[in-house]
C-alpha cells in the first residue's frame, strides 16, 4: 500500500514540476481577490482535476503575489502551530487527544482563498488548522489546548472543540462523522434563508464510509442543498490505509448521483480553484463532493507515532516532492518576488509570533468554578443546572488544588 | 390531543417564521399522527420538510440548522426510531452549547410518541426517557393532557435548550380543552390531585392510570396527591419537596422500565435529600424489565395497572391512617 502511495506522489510531484512561466492575464475568472496592480498577477497550472458526473474546471489557475504571499504566511503559521502544539503536548501543558494536521495546511488555505466568513464550515476533530483559516488566532488555539478561558470553547471543549461563531465555524466535532448531517443542516439553513451561501462540510477518508454521509448525500440531492462536501484523504484512517477500509477509496466518485471532484490538496491553488468551481455549482445545482488528495506527516493523534503502518520514506518523500509550503514558496522564489534569504528572514519572524502567542496563552487562567455548570443549558426560560439536592443553592465542587499542574497562582 | 400539538405547532410557525418541522411523513401525508395535517399547504414543503427514513441524519440535519438560529421541530415517528439518532443527539444537541462554550446555542424539540400502545410489538413500545434521561444539557419533557400538550409544545419551540418531547401513542385521541397562546413552564410539575395521604409522582399516561386508581381510593377514604411531573429533566424538586413533606410517603409509577427509569432517579433523589420527610420507603412501581409482548395480557402485565396503583397506596398509607385511627 505504502509504495503505491509514493509511486502516486511521484508521478504527481513529476506533474507539478512542469508549471508554465507565468503569463500575464487581463480577463478574471472567478477569483475574489482583486490584484494590486496588473503585473502581479499570473496564471499557473496545477495538477488537473478529476470528474465524477461534472465536467471538471481548468486547471490553469489565477493567483497573484499578495495572495501567494498571505496563502504562504498562513501555511507556514499554521505547520508552526501544529508543531508547537506537539510541544505544548510533551510538556504536559495540552492533554487528551490531540489531532494535528501539518502537512494538510493547503486544504484550508485553499479553501478560505475561495469562500467567505458568511459560507459556513464544518470539520472533524483535526480543526486547529481550519479555526486558524476561518479567521481564529492561534493564541486561542493554544489557550483551549491548555484549557484556559481565552479559548474559544472557554476551556471547556479541548482540541477537538474549535468554535467561531461570528465566521460560521460550527466545530470541531469529537466523533468521527456526525459533522456531516449537521452540515447538511448548514447548508438547509442557506437555502433557507436564501442567502446565497454554501455550507462546506469536511471530513476524512476514514469517515467516508458512514451510513449518515450517504443519508446526508440523499437529503442533500433531493432538495438541492447548497452544501460542499470535502473529504481530506490524506491515505488513513487511523492506522489503516485507505484501500484496507473502503472498497472505492476514489472518495469523489462515491456520491454516485452527486458529482464530484479529485483535487491535489496539496496544492493550494488547485484547492483554491476547486472550491471557487464548488461554490458556483453547489449554489445553482446542489450538491458536490471534493475529494481533497493531502497527507499528514504526523501519526493520527500524538499517542500514534504514525510509523507502524506507513514507512519513514512514504512520509519524508511526499514531503519532499509535495510539500505545500515548500510549493507556493518555489513558486515566489521562481517569480522572483523573494528569495530564500528573505523567506528565511520571514519565517523567523513568523516562528517568533506563534512562539509570542504561547506565551500569552500560558497567562490565560483556567476557566472559573462557575463555569462548570453555566452552559449546560442556556438561560432561556430560566432552566439551570438544578442542584440535585433540595435545599442547595449551588452544586458544591470538591475542595482542593484544582488544574492538572495545581498551579494556585492561577486563582 | 393531537388537535392541540396541531395548534401548537401552527401558532408558532405562524409567530417566528424560523419554525420548521422535519419528519417523515409530516408534509404531504399530514403527520403519521395527524399532528402536522394540511400544514404543508400553509407553509410549504420547506417549513414541513417530508424527509427520507434516516433519523440519524434528519436529526444532524436539524441541529446544523439549529446552530445557524433556525428553530426546528424534528419528529420521529415513534420515540424508538430516535435511537438511530441517539448520537446526534447526545453529542450534538445535549452537549453542544457547552463544548462550545456557550458559542452556540441548539433551540431543538424532537418530539414523537413513545410508550406503550395496543399490541405494537417490543420494538414500537419503547419508553426512551430513561435513555436518554443521563444526557447533560437536554430537558426532557412529558405532555398528558390536551391543555397541558399545547402550552408546554409552546413553550419548547420557544426555548433555547433542545427539548425532548415525549407524547404518548394512546393519548393522541383524548378531548379537552386549550388555553388560548398560553405557554406553560417546562420545568413545573402539575398537581393533577391535591390530597393529603400520599404523593404519587407520575407523567404521561400514567396519570390516567393514577388518576383511574384514586376513583377507587376516594370510595375508599383516602386522600392521594398526585403529582404530575412534567418535567423529566431536570425534576421540580420544589413541587416535589412541598408534597412529599406534606404528606411523608411517595409512590412513584411510571411506564419505563425498572431499570435505570426514571424513576430509579427520582427515588434515588428522594432518598437522599428527604429522607427525613419520609415516614415510608419511596415504593416505585414501574414496567417490567422485559421487551413488550405482543399479546394482550402479557402487554397488559407489562405496564402498571390502576389495581397496582391502589394496592400501593392501601400499602404505604394505610399504615398511616392505623396510626391516626388508634
Amino acid at each position: 500500500m505504502a509504495l503505491s502511495t509514493l509511486k502516486q506522489a511521484c508521478q504527481l510531484s513529476r506533474l507539478a514540476g512542469t508549471l508554465r512561466p507565468a503569463i500575464y492575464l487581463s480577463a478574471r475568472g472567478f477569483a475574489a481577490e482583486p490584484a494590486q496592480e496588473e503585473s502581479e498577477t499570473i496564471t499557473l497550472e496545477v495538477n488537473p482535476f478529476k470528474g465524477h458526473k461534472v465536467e471538471p474546471p481548468s486547471n490553469v489557475v489565477e493567483t497573484n503575489k499578495d495572495e501567494l504571499f498571505d496563502m504562504y504566511k498562513t501555511m507556514f503559521l499554521m505547520r508552526r502551530m501544529e508543531l508547537t502544539a506537539d510541544q505544548l503536548y510533551k510538556q504536559k501543558l495540552a492533554r487528551g487527544f490531540l489531532h494535528l494536521a501539518d502537512g494538510q495546511e493547503g486544504v484550508p488555505v485553499g479553501m478560505e482563498a475561495a469562500l467567505d466568513f458568511d459560507d459556513s464550515m464544518i470539520q472533524s476533530y483535526r480543526d486547529h488548522c481550519t479555526y486558524v483559516g476561518r479567521g481564529g488566532t492561534m493564541k486561542a488555539v493554544f489557550a483551549e489546548l491548555m484549557g484556559r478561558v481565552d479559548g474559544p470553547a472557554r476551556g471547556l471543549g479541548g482540541s477537538m472543540h474549535l468554535y467561531h461563531r461570528e465566521h460560521n465555524f460550527f466545530g470541531g466535532v469529537g466523533i468521527v462523522g456526525e459533522q456531516i448531517p449537521v452540515g447538511t443542516g448548514l447548508g438547509f439553513a442557506h437555502q433557507y434563508r436564501d442567502d446565497g451561501h454554501v455550507a462546506f462540510t469536511i471530513y476524512g477518508d476514514g469517515a467516508a464510509n458512514q451510513g449518515q454521509i450517504f443519508e446526508a448525500f440523499n437529503m442533500a440531492a433531493i432538495w438541492n442543498l447548497p452544501v460542499v462536501y470535502v473529504v481530506e484523504n490524506n491515505h488513513y484512517g487511523m492506522g489503516t490505509a485507505d484501500s484496507r477500509a473502503s472498497k472505492s477509496p476514489q472518495y469523489y466518485t462515491r456520491g454516485d448521483y452527486v458529482p464530484g471532484l479529485w483535487v491535489d490538496g496539496m496544492d493550494c491553488l488547485a484547492v483554491k480553484q476547486a472550491c471557487l468551481f464548488a461554490k458556483k455549482h453547489a449554489l445553482e445545482n446542489g450538491p458536490i463532493l471534493l475529494e481533497m488528495d493531502t497527507y499528514r506527516y504526523h501519526g493520527h493523534s500524538i499517542s500514534d507515532p504514525g510509523s507502524t503502518y506507513r514507512t519513514r520514506d512514504e512520509v519524508s518523500g511526499i514531503r519532499r516532492a509535495r510539500d505545500p509550503i515548500e510549493h507556493v514558496k518555489q513558486i515566489i522564489i521562481e517569480h522572483g518576488w523573494a528569495d530564500a534569504n528573505e523567506l528565511k528572514r520571514l519565517e523567523k519572524e513568523l516562528k517568533a509570533q506563534v512562539n509570542a502567542d504561547v506565551e500569552e496563552a500560558k497567562k490565560s487562567p483556567f476557566p472559573p468554578e462557575e463555569d462548570f455548570y453555566n452552559n449546560i443549558y442556556v438561560d432561556g426560560l430560566g432552566a439551570k443546572l438544578r442542584p440535585i439536592e433540595v435545599g442547595m443553592d449551588k452544586i458544591q465542587l470538591p475542595k482542593g488544588p484544582r488544574g492538572p499542574s495545581a498551579d494556585a497562582s492561577t486563582h | 390531543m393531537w388537535e392541540a400539538l396541531r395548534e401548537a405547532v401552527d401558532e408558532e410557525m405562524e409567530r417566528d417564521p424560523t419554525v420548521c418541522l422535519f419528519g417523515e411523513d409530516v408534509g404531504h401525508y399530514g403527520g403519521s399522527y395527524k399532528v402536522s395535517y394540511d400544514l404543508y399547504k400553509k407553509y410549504g414543503d420547506m417549513r414541513l420538510l417530508d424527509t427520507p427514513i434516516c433519523e440519524n441524519a434528519f436529526m444532524g440535519m436539524g441541529i446544523g440548522a439549529a446552530m445557524t438560529g433556525l428553530r426546528p421541530i424534528v419528529e420521529g415517528m415513534n420515540m424508538g426510531f430516535l435511537l438511530l439518532a441517539y448520537n446526534q443527539i447526545s453529542n450534538n444537541a445535549g452537549m453542544l452549547h457547552y463544548t462550545s462554550g456557550g458559542q452556540y446555542k441548539v433551540p431543538l424539540v424532537i418530539r414523537g410518541p413513545g410508550g406503550v400502545g395496543r399490541q405494537l410489538g417490543a420494538e414500537h413500545s419503547q419508553r426512551l426517557e430513561s435513555y436518554f434521561q443521563s444526557i447533560p444539557g437536554v430537558q426532557l419533557v412529558a405532555c398528558s393532557t390536551v391543555a397541558n400538550a399545547k402550552a408546554l409544545l409552546k413553550s419548547a419551540i420557544r426555548s433555547d435548550n433542545p427539548i425532548i418531547f415525549f407524547e404518548h401513542v394512546l393519548l393522541y385521541n383524548i378531548k379537552g380543552d386549550t388555553q388560548e397562546g398560553h405557554c406553560q413552564s417546562l420545568e413545573r410539575a402539575e398537581i393533577a390531585r391535591p390530597g393529603s395521604d400520599v404523593t404519587i409522582l407520575c407523567y404521561s399516561r400514567m396519570r390516567y392510570v393514577v388518576l383511574q386508581a384514586c376513583q377507587q381510593l376516594e370510595k375508599e377514604g383516602y386522600n392521594p396527591e398526585v403529582v404530575d411531573l412534567i418535567s423529566l429533566k431536570p425534576f421540580d424538586m420544589e413541587t416535589i419537596a412541598k408534597s412529599v413533606r406534606k404528606t411523608r410517603h411517595v409512590i412513584i409509577v411510571e411506564e419505563c422500565m425498572r431499570t435505570g427509569g426514571i424513576g430509579a432517579s427520582l427515588s434515588a433523589i428522594i432518598n437522599e435529600t428527604l429522607f427525613d420527610d419520609l415516614d415510608h420507603q419511596v415504593v416505585r412501581l414501574s414496567s417490567q424489565d422485559v421487551p413488550t409482548a405482543y399479546a394482550y395480557e402479557l402487554e397488559a402485565a407489562t405496564i402498571v395497572q390502576p389495581e397496582q396503583v391502589v394496592d400501593a397506596v392501601k400499602r404505604v398509607a394505610g399504615s398511616a391512617r392505623q396510626l391516626v385511627a388508634a
